[in-house]
């Protein structure tokens, strides 16, 4: 192993958009968070692991005041993915990045997920995806609900992305990134590596961060803590 | 019903108006009907290597608008009598080419011809997608190198997905052909090796041609290579590669090395 890989914040490499609840407090902000708490006494954990936006339009806060109102919230298990409504400004350096852009949404989109607990008789999702053709350069394969197995190589400039882990059985040339939708526990596997990017939950690396010691044999990635490692899948890990 | 081929790299400047030039001429020469066509809409080659620049009347884009007829346009080599070579416009640009015009000339070109080789544009834009369009099999061309063999890469991506064959879950036949390989680098460890090559490409190699002064002498007198330097290393590996492509089995030898090593290599990699 070349050492443990330098902490990275979550990569963010391409657009996306997604749903997420806005909270839009009114003033005073003490009551409306009364107001909360009586709410949450009656759907408690129900923004456990949900995208919330802080939508501060109404009100009028500084930015320290804005650190005290997001741990107020983190107490009650809400976690904040941005802020609307305020000028970019005003909040100082570690608070969440403040949204532009955002429109209405119909609360169904967010709610399609099942609620802790409650499990929705559905169809299974089917958990793998088998590809036996190679991967060509510029070629992006994308399966959010499970494993990709790929029973070929992965070309330069290619890129396979998957909800759980990745399985190349051939050279992975391009880029691999598994866990994306949180899932740390991920892997990728490769018989040969010569990957330009790995990634798992966001972490990554580069293949300059990679050095050339795994270029021979098979390969496995995995996340320990905030650390992509990875190590020949011969050697004991 | 001819056999519609498409000479394609995704990289420029790597020899694909070259091969279409040597492997039209190679395979004429056996007595089929062979037609080049020059998809390189506005900075055509085609017709300069071919020698045949001082006769272009009509177009491919004037066929495609149906200003002229395909006969007229066609222009026969001076050479062989069974080559002929469709130019492309100079003067218009890619957008000029529709869809269900090159449709219909290709269709009316398979009828006419045994053969029927298309010359694409670099890039995977416009001219280079429409033409491996309607494309039964396709050469590709690349130089041991790593951009243009990631390029090509690419290119075989689109071949399995934006042709008409793989529109209708059909295979679109691949074929690789190495140009511009130079023993002496190769040697030094300055280029790709065939092996990698293959490796990364996986599809079955029908040739590799050496770098070589001759081929420049070749497009500089207007002539496709297999006809005027036939004798010529370059000239019969194209040669070689115009058989393999009509179906032959033939030993293959990497230029500048002894024999032996590579048969084994070809007949596990590509056979």
């Amino acid at each position: 192993m070349s050492g443990v890989a330098r902490q990275r914040s979550s990569m963010r490499l391409r657009g996306r958009s997604y749903m997420a609840f806005a909270l839009a407090p009114e003033p005073p902000v003490a009551e409306w968070l009364a107001e909360l708490d009586d709410w949450l006494r009656t759907s408690a954990g129900f923004f456990a692991g949900r995208p919330v936006v802080l939508d501060l339009a109404a009100v009028t806060l500084t930015s320290s005041a804005v650190t005290h109102l997001i741990s107020e919230l983190a107490a009650r298990g809400i976690r904040i993915m941005g802020i609307e409504g305020a000028d970019a400004e005003k909040l100082g350096p570690g608070l969440p990045p403040v949204m532009l852009g955002g429109r209405q949404a119909a609360l169904e989109a967010i709610e399609a997920r099942p609620r802790q607990g409650a499990p929705v008789a559905t169809a299974p999702e089917p958990a793998s995806l088998l590809l036996q053709s190679p991967v060509r350069s510029g070629q992006s394969v994308f399966f959010p609900t499970g494993d990709i197995t790929i029973v070929d190589s992965v070309g330069s400039g290619a890129e396979v992305v998957a909800g759980g882990s990745i399985h190349v059985y051939g050279t992975l040339r391009g880029r691999a990134m598994a866990g994306t939708s949180g899932n740390r526990e991920a892997r990728i596997f490769c018989l040969r590596m010569e990957a330009e990017l790995l990634a798992i939950d966001g972490f990554y690396r580069t293949a300059d961060d990679m050095g050339t010691s795994h270029r021979t044999g098979p390969v496995q990635a995995w996340l320990d803590g905030e650390a992509l490692m990875i190590a020949g899948l011969d050697r004991s890990s | 019903m001819g056999k519609v081929i498409v000479v394609t790299s995704g990289k420029g400047g790597v020899g694909k108006t070259t091969s279409t030039a040597a492997l039209g001429a190679a395979i004429a020469r056996t007595g089929q009907n062979v037609a080049v066509v020059d998809f390189d809409v506005g900075l055509r080659n085609l017709d300069l290597v071919m020698g045949a620049e001082r006769r272009v009347v009509f177009d491919l884009i004037n066929v495609v608008q149906g200003v002229a007829k395909l006969p007229q346009a066609l222009i026969r080599d001076k050479r062989i009598e069974t080559l002929y070579l469709l130019p492309a416009s100079q003067t218009r640009d890619k957008d000029a080419l529709t869809e269900d015009g090159v449709a219909r000339v290709i269709a009316e070109l398979r009828l006419r011809f045994d053969w029927v080789i298309c010359d694409s544009p670099a890039g995977i834009e416009r001219g280079a997608t429409l033409a491996m369009r309607y494309a039964d099999e396709a050469v590709i061309v690349a130089n041991p190198e790593v951009s243009s063999v990631r390029d090509s890469d690419r290119i075989i991506g689109l071949l399995d997905s934006k042709t008409a064959r793989a529109e209708r879950g059909e295979r679109v036949e691949k074929h690789l052909l190495i140009t511009r390989y130079d023993p002496g680098r190769a040697a030094r460890g300055e280029m790709l090796t065939i092996e990698d090559v293959l490796e990364i490409l996986s599809i079955p190699l029908i040739g590799i041609i050496p770098e070589s002064e001759e081929v420049l002498r070749a497009s500089n007198i207007g002539a496709p290579i297999t006809v005027c330097g036939h004798d010529s290393p370059p000239a019969r590996a194209y040669n070689d590669a115009a058989r393999r492509l009509a179906g032959e089995a033939l030993d293959m030898m990497v230029p500048g090395e002894k024999k032996g090593f590579f048969n084994r290599l070809f007949g596990r990699r590509a056979a």
